[in-house]
């Protein structure tokens, strides 16, 4: 039996999950593990980018339909790596360079995956998408429905989403609520590396498209994953959200990089005796309402926060969800959202900072929702 | 000026068999094609045998009638919202499908209801999807411009993104390598459309096997080619893709030329361009009465100088491959078959409110759909 610092029991034979952080650290000896017949995994810290490339490696390799194509994604190994060493491994009839003609490439995707193939087509950031939108939406998403069935459409559509980094407004554009929207879509919006991995890979083996929303942000953010999660088989189910802080005064619901930011939050106000139930969406459309009701239905309080713009988007499907359910009777003040504000995104890291909600927005509407 | 485009040479072959015989085959002098970028173009003559004759002669008068009638329904307001018939161009999908196989594939744009037929449709169930029924090929759900059948993939509303998408079909086919192509058919009005362009030009690239085929009908809704195109030599907008301008109205030319650009694509070569010059009877479709922009005598001329299923009955019976009371009988076994659709048509019930959500997703479990209030949950099969 090997006895760990903090209590744990351990039985010979069974495996246990450090982070590396920690075994780095020296809270575990490896030679005490090893003595009492302990295999010792140490978790590896992945960043999302390098979740996403395993994850399309593993899909490549799995389903000779698999291809992945847009620009930049062969031989420069991505406008943002995140297809790096693809190219070099499967080829150029697997890894697409396309010229710089969105609607033209998704259209030749979505055709792809009409007659059978499985293509991932990549846009170099969801602002480009708008060239192609036609596609997406009466190409892609409305056709198994048009063909009552006949007709399914196996397609990814990926790229980074919503505000970066001193890019100015035009490329700063997020459109969850935009293909959010749209029936006969499924649309994802990966916070972590586990969400990244995951879900990229469930969307790949969907047989319908999916819009899947990345963050630039945090294609460089390392995150531990678990043994389970590097299994070639690991998938995080479309639709589902996940709970990653559990507390009891308030809900903060969220997808993508502000989940980190509701993470910090809450620390910050777990200091002052206020747990926060942090959801993290994973899944846009469909939306899972149900763990979103379980967890207002329990702190009574809810704010969602989310990147985009203010009106006619994520938080406000939420909050009118929320209304409308068997939650809005357990609310004991109006549900409020932290979005983005509502102006195209200026480039002036002071103006850009103000632009995006920060930690601050987030803590002051908790605050304010709480009576506080 | 449109029929000069559009004449037709039937040539006389002597026959030394007794009326009694029917000549089995027969050989046409047909138009000579335009070439862009080609050194040699399809044949100038083209051999018809019986049998291709009778099948070509009742496929294109099914479309015929099949199109009248649902004209007729339409005006009934037994058919609502979008019908873009096609009368008048038979003679561009049948010629087409003798072109290819049926294990190639085909996409068009929403003037469709011919390339259904010629894909593998029924006639009952192509009016039924007109009517809205549940016996319709799409099961009511999609409509006069939503028909979809294997390797035909519509059907498309949007005008130019069929484009795009049967190059797709066409990456696939090499994909696969399977010998197989694509057929991707716009008209005169998308043949502006910046994403056929890009399409041209990633086709080019990866030499796809596409043959795109621009059906040139003279009039892009009420637009006429002079006024929307600053070049209406459709066949040489591919630029460096090779092109033919093909009579349109000719069963026989349309085939030969096809055979042509499905052999140039199979053999590696990447994609061919052909426009077919060809003319719809109707309006744009059944809102518009289709003389605002052009004149009833130019629709007359057309009808009676160049209609694809005279010109092709002329044919046949001038070389006695068939008797005017053969070729009658199938008129009569096509009008029952219309008649029949039709009758199926109006008294199919509509698709069952059950079937309102079904068909978001394919391969899921059921799921819940909001319906047009908070309470009201309806639910989504695959």
């Amino acid at each position: 039996m090997l006895h760990c610092w903090d209590g744990a029991r351990f039985p010979p034979g069974g495996t246990i999950s450090i982070p590396a952080k920690e075994f780095n650290l020296g809270f575990i000896r490896p030679v005490n593990s090893v003595s009492h017949g302990l295999r010792v995994f140490t978790c590896p810290l992945v960043n999302v980018r390098d979740a996403l490339n395993q994850a399309m490696d593993e899909e490549l390799e799995r389903d000779e339909r698999v291809f992945l194509l847009g620009e930049e994604v062969a031989q420069y190994d991505g406008a943002y790596k995140v297809s790096r060493g693809l190219w070099k491994k499967y080829g150029d009839k697997r890894i697409i360079d396309t010229p710089i003609t969105e609607m033209g490439f998704a259209g030749i995707a979505v055709g792809a995956a009409f007659a059978g193939l499985r293509p991932i087509c990549e846009f170099m950031t969801w602002n480009f998408s708008m060239q192609a939108i036609d596609q997406v939406i009466n190409s892609a998403a409305k056709t198994y429905y048009m063909s009552a069935g006949a007709q399914p459409v196996p397609i990814v559509f990926r790229g980074p989403n919503g505000s970066s980094a001193g890019v100015a407004a035009q490329h700063s554009q997020c459109f969850a609520a935009w293909y959010g929207h749209c029936p006969g879509l499924k649309v994802v919006s990966p916070w972590n590396s586990e969400d990244a991995r995951g879900l990229l890979k469930a969307a790949i083996r969907d047989d319908n498209p999916v819009v899947f929303l990345e963050n630039e942000l945090m294609y460089g953010v390392p995150f531990d994953l678990s043994e389970d999660v590097l299994q070639k088989d690991f998938v995080v189910p479309i639709g589902k959200a996940k709970v990653e802080r559990r507390g009891t005064h308030i809900t903060l619901v969220s997808h993508s990089r502000c989940v980190g930011f509701c993470l910090d939050a809450a620390s910050v106000l777990a200091k002052e005796g206020v747990e926060c139930e942090v959801v993290n969406l994973r899944t846009i459309r469909p939306l899972d309402v149900d763990t979103i009701e379980a967890s207002v239905m329990k702190t009574g309080h809810l704010v969602t926060v989310e990147g985009g713009w203010p009106q006619y988007g994520v938080g406000a499907e939420i909050c009118a969800r929320v209304m409308e359910g068997p939650a809005f009777n357990y609310l004991d003040a109006p549900a409020v959202r932290v979005t983005g504000v509502d102006i195209p995104m200026p480039y002036a890291k002071i103006l850009e900072d103000h632009s995006v909600p920060q930690i601050k927005d987030i803590i002051f509407s908790v605050k304010k929702v709480l009576n506080m | 000026r449109v029929l000069e485009l559009t004449g037709c040479a039937a040539s006389m072959v002597a026959s030394s068999r007794s009326y009694a015989d029917f000549t089995p085959e027969a050989t046409f002098d047909i138009k000579k094609v335009d070439l862009h970028r080609l050194e040699e173009g399809p044949p100038l003559t083209a051999t018809l045998t019986r049998e291709e004759g009778l099948k070509y002669y009742r496929t294109m008068q099914t479309i015929r009638r099949m199109e009248l009638k649902a004209d007729q329904l339409y005006k009934q307001k037994i058919i609502r919202g979008f019908c873009h018939l096609y009368d008048g161009q038979e003679a561009c999908a049948v010629g087409i499908e003798g072109g290819i196989t049926l294990s190639d594939h085909l996409i068009t744009a929403y003037r469709a209801h011919g390339y259904t037929l010629t894909r593998g449709g029924t006639v009952r169930e192509i009016m039924a999807e007109l009517t809205g029924r549940r016996g319709g090929i799409a099961k009511g759900k999609g409509g006069s411009m939503h028909m979809y059948t294997k390797n035909f993939y519509g059907g498309n509303g949007i005008v130019g993104a069929q484009v795009p998408l049967g190059a797709g079909v066409a990456l696939a086919c090499k994909y696969l390598g399977n010998d197989q192509l694509c057929v991707s058919l716009y008209g005169d009005g998308a043949a502006n459309q910046g994403q056929i362009f890009e399409t041209y030009n990633m086709s080019s690239l990866w030499k796809l096997p596409i043959i795109f085929i621009c059906e040139n009908n003279q009039y892009g809704m009420g637009t006429s080619v002079e006024r929307s195109s600053a070049s209406t030599e459709y066949y040489k907008r591919g630029d460096y893709i090779p092109g033919l301008r093909v009579d349109g109205m000719d069963v026989l030319c349309v085939r030969e030329a096809t055979k042509f650009a499905a052999d140039h694509c199979r053999s590696g070569k990447g994609p061919i361009l052909m426009e077919l010059q060809t003319y719809r009877y109707h309006g744009h479709s059944m809102s518009d009465p289709g003389v605002s922009y052009r004149t009833r005598e130019e629709i007359q001329e057309v009808r009676s100088k160049s209609d694809p299923i005279s010109m092709l009955k002329d044919r046949m019976l001038s070389n006695n491959m068939a008797s005017i009371e053969e070729l009658k009988e199938i008129d009569i076994a096509v009008r029952k078959e219309i008649e029949d659709a039709a009758q199926f048509a109006t008294t199919d019930p509509e698709p069952p409110l059950d079937d309102l959500c079904s068909h978001i997703f394919a391969n899921d479990q059921p799921f819940e759909v909001r319906g047009a209030t908070p309470w009201t949950k309806l639910t989504s099969t695959s």
